[in-house]
């Protein structure tokens, strides 16, 4: 069997819309077209109804109540609700925030920018699979602490962080938890009741929903959990988000969660058979390579791995007809490599030699396959061009 | 990032690739570069007596960028005079294979490994002038971390 050309093994950057997610979007774009707001006719009824049915849909996926749910353009804009959200109402309380090295810089950048404004962020370090503990949280925690801030799974080496045990520890001390949770929704199980989550970040778009859409979990009880809105407007999503809803993207959210919760369990099944068959094959076929992340705590359709003495935007081009990311600073505007890789103790040259593959729904074992072959060929061939390899074998 | 159709040549087919002996008293090596910047270049030549080029070759750590400035330089100095090897400068790597901004330091990369060789060619053969001697070429500390 041939394999169809190219492969997309990047499904931690971005997914393609399911069709059945796309099916039950359409008729949101013409025929029931309404605005959500619209009180007083039958076409902002039905776009109200549409919106009110995915936000039981994406509840069910994480265990809350549909009127926990405050919907977003996307993570991003998830994670700048809660965090600035937060930090201004809860100011008289404290202004301390407790965050991890390795966050996605949608969580990253806001803990900077209330920094300048006065604001105490204590950054964990992740250990070398990178993990944080419910201990260095326990340890951080001060009575100025207002937020607890680490996402479920790491975007760039798919480690997951024991949100159940960090979630005791802040629920104990009366701290509020926010999780980024955009890689980990739809992959593996997220119960805010028994994680203690007071608020998490979801995106559509890693879970074969359309882009630009996504919500915010905001807890209502035990403790309701109150946020300063970042958009002022029309006083939308109970105030906290202002703006005309997205009826088309988020019925395109609401499909992708459900499809995501009846199929979690088999998905993640077959991703992570795959996933383990890439690695062996890789580590069968190449020396001097080594896994970034946890070897079992990781995302099921996630593998990071160094490839020493290449450099991963080389081998990137050498399997051009695979769509993978690299750690390499070639990759990137910045002349550094991964901050989280460094974070988590990578050398620098083992940084620029990673490269992520990211399984997904539609991943094949022929594509795995041949993404094997492929790689164990290019790291191969740019080894035969590379002075470090000659020395590291004391050619 | 879309590279140029030079840049993919010298990367599928990259020229000279290979080491000659760094004792050989006629072989210059230069090695530049750190792996923990991402990128390092060997780049020896082969000097006959009357100080012509008779052979590059090369090896390189480093994107595909930085792989094609140091194929291109090989193809560049066989069969000239060291002394015209000299005048190589990053910004004709830089221009004839269309690099974009963000990839002109592997250029300056190539350049440097083009002078480090040279240097090292000179010294070898008592030619090094002593205001040039900090180039230090084929020391193989360039490649160690700091």
């Amino acid at each position: 069997m041939t394999v169809k050309l190219p492969i997309y093994l990047d499904h931690n950057a971005t997914t393609p819309v399911d069709p059945r997610v796309l099916e039950a979007m359409m008729p949101y774009f013409t025929g029931d077209f309404g605005n959500a707001a619209s009180r007083n006719h039958v076409f902002g009824w039905r776009a109200e109804a549409a919106v009110e049915s995915a936000r039981e849909q994406i509840a069910a996926l994480i265990g809350a109540t549909g009127k926990d749910i405050v919907w977003t353009s996307g993570a991003s804009e998830s994670d700048n609700l809660a965090i600035k959200g937060v930090a201004g109402m809860y100011r008289d309380k404290g202004n301390h925030i407790i965050t991890n090295l390795i966050e996605h810089k949608a969580v990253i950048d806001p803990c900077k920018r209330l920094a300048e404004q006065g604001y105490e962020i204590t950054w964990l370090k992740p250990d070398a699979t990178g993990q944080v503990s419910a201990a260095q949280v326990a340890g951080a925690i001060t009575d100025r602490t207002i937020l607890v801030t680490i996402m479920a799974a790491n975007n760039e080496i798919g480690t997951l962080n024991p949100l159940a045990e960090i979630g005791q520890v802040t629920r104990q001390r009366g701290v509020l938890f926010h999780s980024d949770a955009t890689q980990a929704v739809g992959k593996i199980p997220i119960d805010v009741e028994a994680m203690n989550l007071d608020l998490l970040s979801v995106s559509a778009h890693k879970m074969y929903g359309p882009k630009g859409v996504g919500c915010l979990y905001v807890r209502r009880h035990n403790p309701r959990v109150r946020l300063v809105c970042q958009m002022d407007g029309g006083g939308h999503e109970r105030g906290m988000r202002s703006g005309t809803l997205n009826v088309p993207g988020i019925v395109g959210l609401g499909a992708a969660a459900e499809i995501c919760g009846r199929e979690m369990a088999e998905e993640a099944a077959r991703e992570t058979t795959l996933r383990d068959r890439l690695q062996r094959g890789l580590e069968a076929g190449l020396d001097y390579v080594r896994l970034n992340g946890h070897p079992t705590q990781r995302l099921p359709n996630t593998l990071n791995m160094s490839f020493a003495y290449v450099e991963g935007e080389a081998l990137m081009m050498k399997i051009k007809n695979i769509a993978v990311s690299s750690g390499s600073a070639c990759t990137s505007a910045s002349l550094e490599p991964s901050y989280v890789l460094r974070a988590i103790g990578v050398s620098d040259d083992l940084a620029h030699s990673s490269i992520r593959f990211g399984l997904g729904r539609w991943t094949t074992a022929e594509e795995i396959d041949y993404t094997i072959e492929q790689v164990v060929k290019g790291v191969r061939e740019l080894r035969e061009l590379s002075p470090l390899y000659d020395e590291a074998r004391g050619a | 990032m879309p590279y140029s159709d030079k840049v993919m040549d010298h990367f599928t087919n990259p020229r000279n690739v290979g080491s000659m002996d760094k004792n050989a008293p006629d072989v210059g090596t230069g090695i530049v570069g750190a792996p923990e910047c991402g990128d390092v270049m060997k780049l020896q030549i082969q000097v006959s007596d009357d100080g012509r080029i008779l052979d590059a070759k090369f090896k390189t750590f480093g994107c595909g960028s930085a792989i094609a400035a140091s194929s291109l330089a090989t193809e560049w100095l066989k069969g000239r005079t060291v002394e015209q090897a000299t005048e190589l400068k990053n910004n004709d790597i830089a221009t004839e294979l269309s690099l974009p901004p963000v990839k002109i330091h592997c250029s300056v990369l190539a350049e440097d490994a083009v002078k480090a060789a040279i240097e090292d060619w000179k010294r070898k053969n008592g030619k090094a002038a002593a205001s040039q001697a900090p180039a230090a070429a084929a020391e193989p500390s360039a490649t160690k971390k700091e």
